[in-house]
């Protein structure tokens, strides 16, 4: 039962960061679009953006994993 | 010519599915062991209660079963998981295993230095002798708890159980050996992580050179002297167009330069950093690179969360020991802001100091194991589809269907073994550079 729980919740962070990760993405892509001298700035942005995001998806992951037992 | 070339590729990826089943084929009988294992243990538990009748009339029929009785049944999850951790022996096949030198620390008994070959490692990496009371499980090193065990020179052993056991709420796995018929509890290597994922400190050190730690040589070996080889390149021709591998690693290396320790560590100290961050671009992305050649590689060190903890803590070290005044001042008492809010300000600067290097260490081994399990399970979609080799058919489709999958997946890998060799570098870069920024005005 906790383990099912525990893979719900890890589900749950997944959809989160998805979500972020995905609006990261496309307002880069559209930044981009409209500014492609800038590319070189926004895509470095992007990716730091993206692994903050992704390292709060990693924390619910892990928390998920250890109360899985 | 399109058509040609459709029928080529077609043609290799028919090559690559047969290779991979073929490859796929010894983890077959791996999954079965450990699945047999797990299902039959509580055959073994009632074998072992009624041992006494059954020794007296049947022996060897007892013996057999008191050993593990191996049913048919696949289990990728295990099968993944073996695959992913570390062990004291390099599996390249079935056939093929490079031995590795073991360090082991006992407390009554001293130091033990031997090959692992000494255990004779079979199917499933599992050891077929005992020498000086250890033995090899599942590529792991364990030591038998009996004190009856002899504890000198090489021992033949039976077959491996293991039984799941609950402890304060927790399910564990106990291995036991077969030996003279009778079941012999293991005792793990001491992990010092304080019991999150089950580990104890027990009587033995293991310090052996592991799979992990002998691609960890390789790989250094290899960039000292590909590295060594770019520089000696910029000494002897002097002012001239690169050549050879120097032409290979100088974008790189301009890269980290140019898109990540100028801007983020700044035009004044990036020398000083630049060494740090090129090594650490440089290990992580040849262990990631390393862990997807197959047979050969398919060491999972980048994944292993212990490599990252010391990378990650490596960078929390530096950034923080090279921290100037204001880095100091705007994680406990940051100017600007009313005085009321300081404190929570400090409570939250402080903590995100230490989730920093936690995330650090989580990104780059889950997106690595990720990949690595995402391929095991693909390869492990033939066994499913072919019901362990009862349906051809199945197995075949499966076949077919795993290898262009895990070509897909191998594909991905190959960007993120990039991007977070990349990532990795940039964080640091960005948390050093948090740490040594000049503050002009406020």
């Amino acid at each position: 039962m906790t383990g099912t729980l525990a893979a719900i919740g890890a589900g749950l962070a997944v959809i989160g960061a998805g979500i972020g990760i995905g609006q990261i993405g496309g307002k880069s892509v559209e930044a981009i679009a409209r500014q492609p001298e800038a590319s070189g700035d926004i895509r470095g942005a992007m990716i730091l953006m993206a692994a903050f995001v992704e390292g709060a998806a990693l924390i619910a992951i892990l928390l998920s994993i250890f109360f899985a037992g | 010519m399109i058509l040609r070339q459709s029928i080529r590729f077609l043609l290799s990826c028919s090559l690559l599915s047969v290779s991979s089943a073929i490859y796929a084929q010894g983890h077959d009988h791996d999954g079965d062991d450990q699945s047999g294992n797990d299902q039959t243990h509580e055959e073994v538990i009632q074998d072992s209660h009624d041992q006494d009748i059954h020794s007296h009339t049947a022996d060897g029929h007892d013996s057999h079963s008191a050993c593990g009785h191996h049913e048919e049944g696949y289990d990728p999850k295990a099968t993944a998981m073996h695959h992913i951790s570390d062990a004291n022996v390099y599996t390249i096949s079935d056939f093929i295993r490079i031995p590795l030198p073991c360090i082991l620390y006992h407390k009554e008994k001293g130091w033990d230095f031997f090959m692992s070959s000494k255990f004779h490692p079979g199917h499933h990496d599992d050891g077929h002798y005992a020498y000086n009371g250890y033995v090899m499980h599942m590529g792991g090193i364990k030591r038998v708890k009996d004190s009856n065990f002899p504890i000198d020179g090489e021992v033949e052993i039976g077959g491996f159980t293991t039984k799941t056991k609950e402890v304060d709420g927790k399910e564990r796995e106990e291995a036991y050996i077969c030996y003279h018929k009778e079941q012999l509890l293991l005792e793990d290597k001491t992990v010092w992580d304080m019991g999150i994922f089950g580990g104890a400190i027990t009587s033995f050190y293991d310090l052996s050179i592991t799979k992990n730690v002998m691609s960890m040589i390789l790989i250094f070996l290899l960039f000292f002297f590909l590295l060594r080889a770019a520089a000696k390149g910029y000494a002897t021709r002097k002012g001239m167009a690169p050549k050879g591998v120097q032409s290979f690693l100088e974008p790189v290396i301009l890269y980290i330069r140019d898109e990540v320790a100028v801007p983020f560590i700044g035009e004044k100290r990036y020398e000083q950093f630049l060494p740090l961050l090129l090594s650490i671009f440089f290990f992580i992305l040849g262990l990631n690179l390393w862990g997807q050649v197959p047979f050969l590689g398919g060491t999972n060190v980048t994944g292993s969360l212990t490599v990252t903890m010391v990378l990650a803590l490596l960078v929390f070290i530096i950034s923080n020991v090279s921290g100037n005044k204001h880095y100091w001042q705007h994680l406990f008492w940051m100017p600007g802001v009313p005085t009321a809010v300081k404190p929570l300000l400090a409570l939250i600067e402080v903590m995100s100091l230490f989730i920093k290097p936690l995330t650090l260490m989580l990104r780059l081994a889950g997106n690595i194991t990720a990949g690595h399990i995402a391929i095991l399970s693909f390869i492990g979609l033939i066994f499913i589809f072919g019901d362990s080799g009862k349906n051809m058919t199945g197995g075949i489709i499966g076949a077919v269907l795993s290898t262009l999958l895990t070509l897909f997946m191998m594909a991905i890998e190959l960007i993120v073994a990039f991007i977070q060799a990349y990532v990795f570098t940039l964080l640091s870069a960005s948390y050093i550079g948090a740490a040594v920024e000049e503050h002009e005005h406020h």
